[in-house]
């Protein structure tokens, strides 16, 4: 399936910008200070979350760019300026900038195995840090201990493994931010596949003096979906044929394409689409008790609410979506197993997915990014007034008012899920009304998220 | 396949009527009688990090009477979309009063840096009829109504 494309390469500007080594290494630069200095605060600075540079500028700051603006907008753009991985990657290259000759890496080299080469990894991370968030999101020095361990698992990996394992298959945040990546309106591709079919060298993959080889492991020819594209460019510097481009198309134009589903990513978002209103509820509800009991780490009430939410996350949103799917190939009247019809159909709760985080970091950054305004001026809590703004007061914007966004939101995700949800009934060759189960689901969905913050 | 003349037509009709229909649910006034207004006086307890009781349920008109006491620290209330904040810490209890003249649910915070759990100190006052929910979730079902018709290819 093609779409529709603007070459934004074509653009002379934005070429040497992407093919020069400078830009990726300046934009980690810039964002390596803020990183450390929101581990330095999180483990000197006040415990008082909401005065700590580390918790206000990472969880409330840095989420809010990355869900409303970069996800959407740019996809993996911000993998590709993390500072987390920077470390590893540039003991890795033994370069900060320019690259060794061939583009050699320093690392034993390991194969990442196979059996953990999907998914499944990254799942279990995303889960785990659910499991703690509300000690992570709130106490800064838990904050930088669970920062430090990335930065720690990065670095091992990367002298242990090629290229960025940890990106690929380990980072929690990583897991998301590829699947909703498939919304957003920007991809790296080859411009024409039967010209790489002719290159012998493939120096996109295997690197050469100008860079290195696709650090996240994807042959760019084969790249059809955004998921596993950290968009960091290498393969623009690297091709000798100059056939890779970044390009303007479409919002959701990877959902288009059924080359490449998996179970392991429509689980994901599954998953993921579980994770909105449980956050919702235990960050922004007014149910105090369950809010205790996901603090409280180690405690019964604690067990109960893991329990809760590894049931929900992992067993009751993907099973109803699964009976919904069983449905949809009941009425399709097909033989194909309904695991095929709950991967296809899954790609559907991605927009959905994407509207309800963004509609659930809507009302928890409006609310709380006020407080960004006096952690820049006192980072650490220790009185400082460094800007002058150190004692601007905590002021909700828009309050009593975030539905007016939210609402929008959550209606766009919906319309594109139902979109998405038609489209794959029509590619399975099968009646539209299968789609409806799923388009049910998805609206009761909608409905119910609607319940939380209206 | 190629969209004829009569395809794009058809969604052109299917997005406008989905549109008057949006917007009529969101403006049409709802002719539901309000009760007689009535003062309510509540007392709201603020222990860290929870509100007793979270959720007040009042009707529009009423006039709402907050008698605000800290049990264990220094605690605000902040209601959303009306203009109260006001702080209390054991031994010293703050009141306010206001009229709920807007309906909805409207979320109360803590507005003093209490603690880990501060930021989400939350409560809930909810202002009867819900006519914002009703109005959302017509929304929701007209525009899942319309995108299926939309998009839904013969």
């Amino acid at each position: 399936m093609t779409t529709s494309r603007i070459e934004l390469t074509g653009i002379p500007i934005v070429k040497q910008l992407l093919v020069s080594r400078w830009l990726q290494w300046s934009l980690v630069a810039a964002t390596l200070p803020f990183f450390v200095l929101a581990i330095l605060t999180g483990l000197a600075g006040t415990p008082a979350g909401s005065r700590n540079f580390g918790i206000v500028f990472v969880w409330i700051v840095w989420w809010a760019l990355l869900i409303l603006v970069l996800v959407p907008l740019a996809g993996r753009f911000w993998c590709a300026v993390c500072p987390i991985p920077a470390p590893g990657e540039w003991l890795q290259r033994r370069a900060l900038v320019q690259p060794r000759e061939g583009g050699r890496l320093f690392t034993l080299g390991w194969k990442f195995p196979r059996r953990l080469s999907n998914l499944w990894l990254q799942n279990a991370a995303f889960i785990a840090v659910a499991l703690f968030a509300k000690v992570i999101l709130t106490t800064p020095f838990v904050s930088a201990l669970a920062l430090l361990l990335f930065v720690t698992i990065a670095l091992v990996t990367s002298l242990l493994y090629e290229r960025r394992i940890f990106c690929r298959y380990i980072c929690p945040v990583g897991g998301f931010i590829g699947l909703y990546s498939q919304l957003a309106p920007a991809q790296v591709r080859v411009k024409d596949h039967a010209l790489c079919a002719t290159h012998h060298d493939k120096t996109c993959y295997t690197g050469n003096e100008r860079g290195y080889g696709c650090p996240w492991l994807v042959f760019p020819a084969a790249l059809d979906k955004n998921t596993y594209c950290g968009m960091c460019a290498e393969c623009l510097k690297t091709c000798s044929l100059d056939n890779v481009a970044l390009y303007a198309r479409p919002f959701g134009a990877d959902l288009l394409t059924n080359n490449g589903r998996r179970f392991d990513e429509a689980y994901r978002g599954l998953m993921m689409l579980a994770g909105a209103p449980l956050y919702t509820v235990v960050f922004m509800g007014p149910w105090a008790e369950i809010k205790q009991a996901a603090y409280a780490v180690g405690s019964p009430n604690w067990w109960g609410y893991a329990l809760g939410l590894l049931a929900l996350m992992l067993v009751i949103v993907p099973g109803i979506f699964f009976a919904c799917a069983a449905l949809a190939r009941v009425i399709a009247r097909v033989q194909t197993p309904a695991r095929n019809f709950f991967i296809d159909y899954g790609y559907a709760a991605l927009p959905l997915g994407l509207g309800a985080w963004a509609a659930f970091s809507l009302s928890f950054v409006l609310t709380n990014i006020s407080y960004a305004w006096a952690v820049l001026s006192d980072p650490f809590g220790w009185g400082w007034n460094l800007f002058g703004t150190a004692d601007w007061k905590w002021t909700p914007y828009l309050a009593g008012g975030h539905p007016i966004l939210q609402i929008p939101i959550l209606l766009v995700g919906l319309v594109a899920s139902i979109a998405v949800a038609l489209r794959t009934a029509r590619e399975q060759h099968v009646s539209q009304r299968a789609a409806l189960p799923i388009v049910a689901f998805a609206v009761t969905f909608t409905l119910g998220l609607v319940w939380l913050y209206v | 396949m190629m969209m004829t003349w009569l395809d794009t037509r058809r969604q052109i009709l299917i997005a406008a009527t989905t549109l008057l229909l949006l917007g009529a649910a969101i403006l049409v006034p709802l002719p539901i009688a309000a009760a007689a207004p009535q003062t309510h006086t509540i007392a709201i307890n603020a222990r860290t990090f929870a509100f007793e009781p979270a959720t007040v349920s009042v009707q529009r008109g009423d006039t709402v009477k907050i008698h605000f006491e800290s049990l264990d620290a220094e605690h605000g209330l902040y209601i959303d979309g009306y203009a109260v904040n006001i702080q209390a810490e054991p031994g010293r209890s703050a009141d306010a009063a206001f009229i709920a003249d807007q309906e909805g649910k409207f979320k109360f915070r803590c507005s003093v840096s209490c603690g880990a759990l501060h930021p989400f100190m939350i409560g809930e006052l909810s202002v009867e009829p819900d006519l914002p929910l009703a109005r959302a979730s017509a929304v929701t079902l007209i525009a899942a109504i319309g995108a299926v018709m939309f998009f839904w290819k013969d």
